[in-house]
């Protein structure tokens, strides 16, 4: 039988590309010994080639890993300081390293782990995997295309800018998460919480509010950013107060419609004991709106970030995440630029994170975190 | 202990009123195992719902321990086990059992006590920590019944309590309630569909029949106080389920 | 009917006029301080009433009146030439175009990427995580780098916001189909399997179908995040049309009343694109035979 049609597409797809990248040789016009260009090819080679061994999973995930990141390796080393120069063999080669890192990911994807943490361990390496994959593509085509730095500067360049600039960003994140993000975020959170409470205890509120929160939700709610910088100042408050508003919303509705989630039967429980209000509330309802709480927690964590950053861009004192980004997006200096998003991405993550942890502390009971 | 005269209740819905309940007329004594049987929409779960203050009746009138139901539910006079368990999921077991002591403001100290009485009456002794979704379908209810009895009810309402559990657990939790009556002398008031579920646990069996919803026959049981399982296949048991049964068809008679 | 009257209508009315009322409040409270100094300077005595009528009839106020932005939003919605820069259905109009073209993209990369996570094994595993992280990250940062980055290569106008819209509306896209493309039970899918259907017959007959109605619930949302990132996109370059760039120019002249009645205008575009999507999902859903709610 023919030994092509053993092979996965991948496979197939990475020699094909090895085949173009032969064409198209020299790697760079200069820069690559022809060692490094061999063992590229080597690599690609093996990466291609080693499912026909049908081999253990483990080894053969070890392999694709070397000869999918190997050869990577050696053409990014190659190409810094040659930006631009690439030809069709450097693309044809990163390409042909992708396609045996894909495979790797499928392999591993497919993979039935034998125990648990193996499995956690596997849920975490393929998506890893793919990130990184997503910036060497990244810093593979800004070099080998000479796109200018200016317009799209290449990952490694980006976390050059972050490690040289911590006291900055260290600022900005002082500045917009632990002063604007944070106040504005207790204080939307709580007031949508109470007005949740107050329009449960009076039906006539509920009524009223109920359809004009979740009207509002839809709204560009952001656009009062402006108003607010007019009306605080510059400085925090004015970007707490744009988080407050966006963030009471969701608040308020969550909660209402979590209040109502807790079953008949058991509420009749609670009447067949005589409870009250507040100890209906405390012991059923509450609880049972758990789920919906975090959920709006989670929502606006997400909203708070994006309101104070936004609303830096209306106006702040000389510090800030958004002003920063406005600022250096004026002057071109790009990198900052994505520095301070790359910051905002990981402030946001880990906002959610804790709240996600939180959330699975308190509401333990609940079927979809007991049975996940 | 309940007294109900002429009680009407009538529901007010979209399609025109349904008369749940029409002229019942029941008296239920102290210490009575009453079970209440019928076909299903003949008003049970609603006439123990007027008894539980859960339900207002729109007509006659009727009395829990000489006392109106409102009265009786803020005294905390009956505990009420439903169809389901209703076990919170956040609780443990131990704390599902607290949850009315705690409602009802008893001290911490006599609460622990209580529950672990609780539990072990039902035969639960060791799970107090387990969350309710960790136990089976027949524990999660003998978890509800420990719930009903922590608080020292005298009486007892039971709506269909072992509906959702298989012939054998039903047989060993009938047992274990009759057992739990005997040592506690407390009054039950107990709706069921099986005949011979009934009969064998009742001192009294009221017969109802739909639409109105009405009691067309009350039957007092002339069975031992003492029964083991086989007692359903003596002659006396069959007799008294021939009479259900009877009842059961003359109601449905009715209709026609 | 009655019935809606009192658990609707009525609430919602008492609520909203509470809001004017508060609205109007608040206003007096606010541009009282500023009157009074003007009154004072001018050497000015006036009546109670005067001075509440003068407080919400400034030029700049600190919280324009109700009836202030009404009749600017009245004047500058019916009575402008539709081309005029002033006219706010011209800056509606710029806006509501990259939003929709924006929220079209979106849909449809959305729709792409939830069918390929649901069909291949690997995209799940790896893509997915993503998705969701990106779902916590204030993506709209993005938007001023977006445009200005374009604009140095040569493009400028419609795209780049059209981009940040794309962007932003196809997570809720691609999250709730997935959602939806997998929504049907494990029941219904063994039976397909016992027809020994082929993957492309579970897909059209099983799985878009049950998808439909999370299809059209994650669109609302992305058509009002589309918005959002098209007023956004308005903002940096100090761009001379759209609600955002109004929002903008205003802030930097103090024109309160043209901001609040930019906002209006932002709202009604909302509501108006919110509830013509849901009404395209109850029409779907209807001709597709689910019962009316
Ligand atoms: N809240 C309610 N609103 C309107 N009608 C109701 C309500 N609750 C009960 N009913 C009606 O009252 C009648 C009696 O209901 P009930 O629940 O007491 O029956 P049941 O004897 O317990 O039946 P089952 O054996 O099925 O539990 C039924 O016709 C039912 O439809
Ligand atoms: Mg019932």
């Amino acid at each position: 039988m023919n030994p092509i049609a053993l092979l996965p597409w991948q496979s197939v797809a990475a020699l094909l590309a090895a085949i173009v990248a032969l064409a198209g040789l020299p790697i760079l016009p200069d820069g690559m010994a022809p060692a490094s260009t061999a063992l590229v090819f080597l690599l690609v080679l093996t990466g291609a080639l080693v499912p026909l061994l049908r081999l253990p999973t483990a080894t053969e995930s070890f392999v694709l890993f070397a000869a999918a990141h190997g050869p990577v390796y050696l053409l990014l080393s190659g190409i810094t300081g040659h930006e631009g120069q690439a030809g069709l063999a450097f693309f044809a080669l990163v390409a042909a390293s992708w396609l045996i890192a894909w495979r790797l990911v499928t392999v591993l994807s497919l993979a039935r782990p034998t125990s648990r943490p193996m499995g956690t361990l596997l849920r975490l390496v393929v998506p890893t995997l793919f990130g990184v994959w997503l910036l060497l593509l990244w810093e593979a085509i800004v070099r080998g295309a000479g796109i200018p730095f200016i317009l799209l500067p290449p990952p490694s360049l980006i976390g050059v800018r972050i490690a040289n600039s911590l006291p900055i960003l260290a600022a900005d994140v002082q500045q917009t998460i632990f002063k604007s993000v944070f106040a504005g975020y207790f204080m939307g959170c709580a007031a949508g919480f109470s007005v949740a409470i107050l329009a449960d205890r009076f039906v006539f509120l509920r009524r009223g509010l109920m359809p004009i929160g979740n009207m509002v939700s839809a709204l560009p709610i952001i656009g009062v950013a402006p108003i607010m910088v007019m009306w605080f100042g510059f400085d925090w408050p004015s970007k707490a107060a744009v988080v407050v508003i966006m963030t009471f919303f969701p608040m308020l509705v969550n909660t209402v419609a979590g209040l109502t989630a807790a079953g008949s039967m058991e509420r009749d429980l609670m009447r067949t004991y005589a409870a009250g209000y507040w100890q209906t509330l405390w012991k059923l309802r509450l609880p049972a709106a758990a789920p919906f709480i975090f959920n709006a927690l989670k929502i606006n964590s997400t909203l708070a970030l994006i309101g104070a950053i936004v609303a830096e861009f209306f106006g702040t004192p000389v510090v800030g995440m958004g002003f920063r980004i406005s600022t250096e997006v004026g002057r071109m200096n790009v990198d900052m630029v994505w520095a301070e998003i790359a910051v905002a991405a990981l402030a946001g993550s880990i906002f959610y994170g804790v709240l996600a942890l939180i959330e699975r502390a308190v509401t333990f009971w609940h079927p979809s975190v007991r049975g996940g | 202990m309940i007294s109900a005269k002429g009680l009407d209740l009538t529901f007010q819905t979209g399609d025109g009123p349904v008369h749940a309940l029409s002229n019942v007329d029941l008296e239920i004594g102290k210490g009575e195992f009453v079970s209440f049987i019928g076909p299903s929409g003949c008003g049970k779960t609603t006439f123990l719902r007027v008894i539980a203050d859960l339900e207002q009746p729109t007509g006659g009138a009727i009395t829990v321990n000489g006392m109106s139901p409102q009265e009786a539910r803020r005294r905390r006079a009956y505990g009420y086990v439903f169809q389901a368990a209703a076990l919170y999921p956040w609780r443990t077991i131990e704390k599902n059992v607290a949850l009315p002591l705690e409602i009802m403001g008893i001290s911490a100290a006599e609460q622990r006590e209580r529950v672990k009485r609780t539990l072990d009456l039902v035969n639960l002794t060791g799970f107090g920590k387990k969350f309710p979704w960790q136990l089976s379908g027949g524990m999660q209810q003998r978890a509800s019944i420990a719930r009903a009895l922590a608080f020292d009810a005298d009486l007892l309402l039971m709506d269909e309590p072992f509906g959702a559990l298989d012939e054998i657990v039903r047989d060993h939790l009938n047992e274990q309630l009759l057992e739990l009556w005997a040592r506690t002398n407390k009054t039950i008031c107990f709706v069921t569909h099986s005949i011979p579920e009934a009969v064998y646990l009742s001192t009294k069996i009221v017969v109802m029949s739909p639409r109105p919803g009405r009691v067309t026959d009350v039957i007092n049981s002339t069975l031992p106080k003492e029964r083991p399982l086989d007692i359903r296949e003596s002659t006396e048991f069959l007799a008294i389920a021939h009479r259900v049964r009877e009842g059961l068809r003359a109601g449905q008679s009715y209709e026609d | 009917m009655t019935d809606r009257l009192r658990d609707k209508i009525i609430p919602v009315t008492v609520i909203l006029a509470a809001i004017v009322v508060a609205w109007y409040v608040g206003s007096y409270a606010m541009n009282a301080p500023f009157q009074r100094d003007l009154d004072r300077r001018a050497g000015v005595t006036s009546t109670t009433w005067e001075f509440v009528v003068k407080t919400m009839s400034q030029p700049k106020p600190t919280l324009p009146a109700p009836h202030q932005v009404a009749v600017n939003f009245v004047e500058n919605t019916f009575f402008r030439k539709v081309t005029s820069n002033r006219s706010l259905v011209y800056h509606a109009a710029v806006t509501l175009s990259s939003t929709v073209l924006g929220f079209a993209f979106g849909t449809v990369l959305g729709i792409l990427i939830a069918v390929g996570i649901v069909h291949v094994v690997t995209l799940d595993r790896s893509l997915m995580p993503w998705i969701i992280t990106s779902q916590t990250i204030p993506i709209l940062a993005l938007a001023p780098m977006i445009i200005v980055v374009l604009a140095a290569v040569g493009i400028t106008g419609l795209i780049p916001k059209a981009l940040i819209s794309t962007y932003l509306s196809f997570f809720p896209v691609a999250v709730g189909m997935v959602k939806g493309l997998r929504s049907p039970e494990i029941m219904h899918l063994d039976l397909m399997h016992t027809y020994n259907a082929s993957a492309g017959q579970v897909f059209w007959k099983l799985r878009v179908p049950a998808s439909v109605p999370f299809l059209f619930a994650s669109m609302k949302v992305a058509v009002a995040a589309s918005l959002v990132g098209a007023i956004v996109g308005e903002l940096p370059t100090g761009a001379v049309a759209g609600i955002g760039s109004k929002l903008l120019s205003g802030s930097y002249y103090s024109q309160t009343i043209d901001m609040f009645a930019a906002l209006v205008a932002g709202s009604i575009v909302a509501i108006l694109l919110v509830s013509l999507v849901g009404l395209a999902g109850r029409i779907t859903e209807r001709v597709m035979g689910a019962r009316p709610a």
